[in-house]
């Protein structure tokens, strides 16, 4: 298991209520009674949740359990896949989110998303940043490149490319295309990040960069990122939870602090799960 | 034994190959033939007059000049209406169709159809239908409209394979984004799309550019320079075949032509390439 390299509170295995609580705990993204259907097959059901703003929120459980679905709802990219239902009711900082006239362009715009696999565009890396920031009506030259600055200097990625903004972006290695893809993210400045394995098609050491990173979100974004790594998840989240597939489709099994997950679960399947007995 | 075996063995790998090779040199030299023949009668009657000079005594004698320039106009008017509507046609069906949408699979179903109707037939329906129905008489529009019915079924087909080829990933990142469909299909779909649009487009003119059969019925024969899209004018291929049937004494015209006809394939084949390779990788990249 790599180490954590910047902060002494991401140290792995430190004992979990030394760990300063990030915030004063108020729900942020509130979700009730969510199911989801592929046609006929159910992917999760009944979920209820609530997230709380500014901390990290790690989904933990098997593949096939719903995790990546119940992310995907939350900024209704689910809408891109025919014959996709949710039902139930999911409110983003008062926002129904799941109303038919919600504007998921803005929508999406307050909820980042990072994908398992880098997927930048095949475009330079500037104009990676660019693009969308222009499409969201920042058209000002100077503007432009500021916050293009910030966004990579937020990743750590400007040293690194400073000096090559407009070669393709292609070209980077996995981990600084995840972190392009994080920038691109961020310099739309959202509300929430969801992150879909964020570490998982890297390398250990780009992973532990890449992790870093996501320590350095908190307080500042409200982060929810499903890993199949229980230790980055007990290195990193300020609260988890458990899906587990049950009667053929996913069920949220127990949500907590990470200390009452890890530590002292109330579910024998989560005791069993986080300690590596099942799963 | 063991050498039996081996024998055996040897013996069958031997045979194989040897047939894959036989088949490989059999295409080879069909087309060497082919274009041997062609070079050997036709290059040295190329010349910057047979190019640009009209045809005299029925084609026998003087040059091409009109014929390229109704070639040219033709394929014009074929690729301004097939490619807007290729490209509409095939964006529709991979962005905004499912395959299970009963739309979408009457149009592929329809377009694999239309890809197998014979020329001749495509010839007497632009006949019935540009020349007679729409009144447009023979003409260069007539047969250009009709080359563009031949050429959309493989253009469509070969640009959504292009768009179906873009990986999901960047829809969903750019949805995640909240960038609109419109802007997704624009910037990033279309340039990734265009190897796809390019392949159709050299299919579509090599067919368009070799049809003789449609052509009879839509754009004509006559060998004037054209005045407008409305006059008629006669096509390269239909040149040739009027040339070497028709025409006795015509035969060393005849293989001239063809081989232009060969070079401008040849030409069009190579530049759709180099765009694909070079052009369109850096304009994807800094755009």
């Amino acid at each position: 298991m790599k180490p954590s390299t910047s902060t002494p509170d991401t140290q792995p295995w430190f004992p979990l209520e030394e760990r300063p609580i990030c915030c004063v705990p108020k729900p942020f993204i509130e979700v009730e009674q969510l199911s989801l259907h592929y046609g006929q097959t159910r992917a999760f059901h009944d979920v209820t949740l609530a997230i709380n703003q500014g901390c990290i929120t790690a989904l933990v459980g098997p593949s096939g359990c719903g995790k990546t679905s119940f992310l995907s709802s939350l900024n209704r990219l689910t809408d891109l896949i025919p014959g996709c239902r949710l039902s139930g009711r999911i409110r983003l900082d008062g926002l129904d989110v799941l109303a038919p006239q919600t504007d998921v362009i803005h929508l999406r715009r307050r909820v980042g998303m990072i994908f398992q696999k880098p997927n930048p565009f095949p475009l330079s890396i500037r104009k990676n940043l660019e693009f969308p920031l222009r499409e969201h009506g920042l058209r000002d030259r100077e503007r432009l490149s500021s916050t293009i600055e910030t966004g990579l200097r937020d990743v750590g990625l400007w040293d690194e490319v400073k000096d090559r903004l407009d070669s393709p972006a292609l070209a980077l290695s996995g981990g600084q295309q995840q972190r392009l893809c994080i920038a691109r993210a961020l310099v739309l400045s959202p509300d929430v990040l969801l992150m879909d394995e964020p570490c998982s098609a890297l390398d250990p050491l780009s992973s532990g960069v890449v992790e870093d990173l996501i320590v350095g979100l908190r307080g500042r974004y409200t982060v929810l990122i499903v890993t199949h790594n229980l230790a980055q998840a007990r290195r990193i989240a300020d609260y988890a939870a458990l899906f587990w597939v049950q009667n053929g489709a996913g069920e949220l099994i127990e949500a907590g602090t990470a200390k009452q997950i890890f530590e002292n679960s109330r579910e024998p399947l989560t005791a069993a799960y986080v300690s590596g007995m099942r799963g | 034994m063991v050498n039996t075996l081996e024998r055996h063995r040897d013996g069958r790998e031997w045979l194989a190959s040897t047939l894959v090779w036989i088949a490989a040199a059999l295409v080879t030299a069909t087309f060497c033939w082919l274009l041997g023949d062609i070079l050997w009668h036709g290059l040295s009657h190329i010349s910057w007059t047979f190019l640009t000079a009209p045809p005299q005594n029925a084609g026998r004698e003087g040059g091409i000049g009109p014929i390229l320039v109704s070639t040219a106009l033709i394929l014009g008017v074929c690729l301004g209406v097939s490619v807007p509507i290729g490209v509409g046609t095939a964006i529709l069906l991979a962005e905004f169709t499912t395959d299970a949408n009963l739309f979408g699979r009457l149009t592929r179903r329809s377009l694999d159809v239309l890809s197998g109707v014979p020329s001749i037939v495509l010839g007497l329906f632009g006949n019935a239908f540009f020349c007679k129905t729409l009144g447009l008489g023979f003409s260069i529009l007539s047969g250009g409209l009709t080359l563009a019915c031949m050429v959309l079924p493989v253009l469509i087909r070969s640009t959504e394979e292009g768009f179906r080829a873009v990986p999901t990933g960047y829809r969903l990142s750019a949805a995640a984004l909240g960038l609109s469909r419109t802007t997704t299909l624009v910037h990033l779909l279309l340039p990734a799309a265009v190897p796809g649009l390019l392949v159709g487009l050299v299919l579509g003119v090599g067919r368009a550019m070799a049809e003789t059969a449609a052509l009879i019925f839509t754009s004509g024969y006559v060998d004037r320079m054209p005045e407008s899209l409305l006059d008629s004018g006669r096509a390269l291929s239909l040149h040739i075949f009027d040339l070497s049937m028709n025409v006795p004494g015509g035969d060393a015209n005849a293989y001239a032509s063809a081989l232009v006809l060969v070079v401008l394939l040849f030409a069009i084949n190579g530049t759709a390439s180099w765009l694909a390779g070079h052009w369109l990788h850096r304009r994807i990249v800094t755009i």
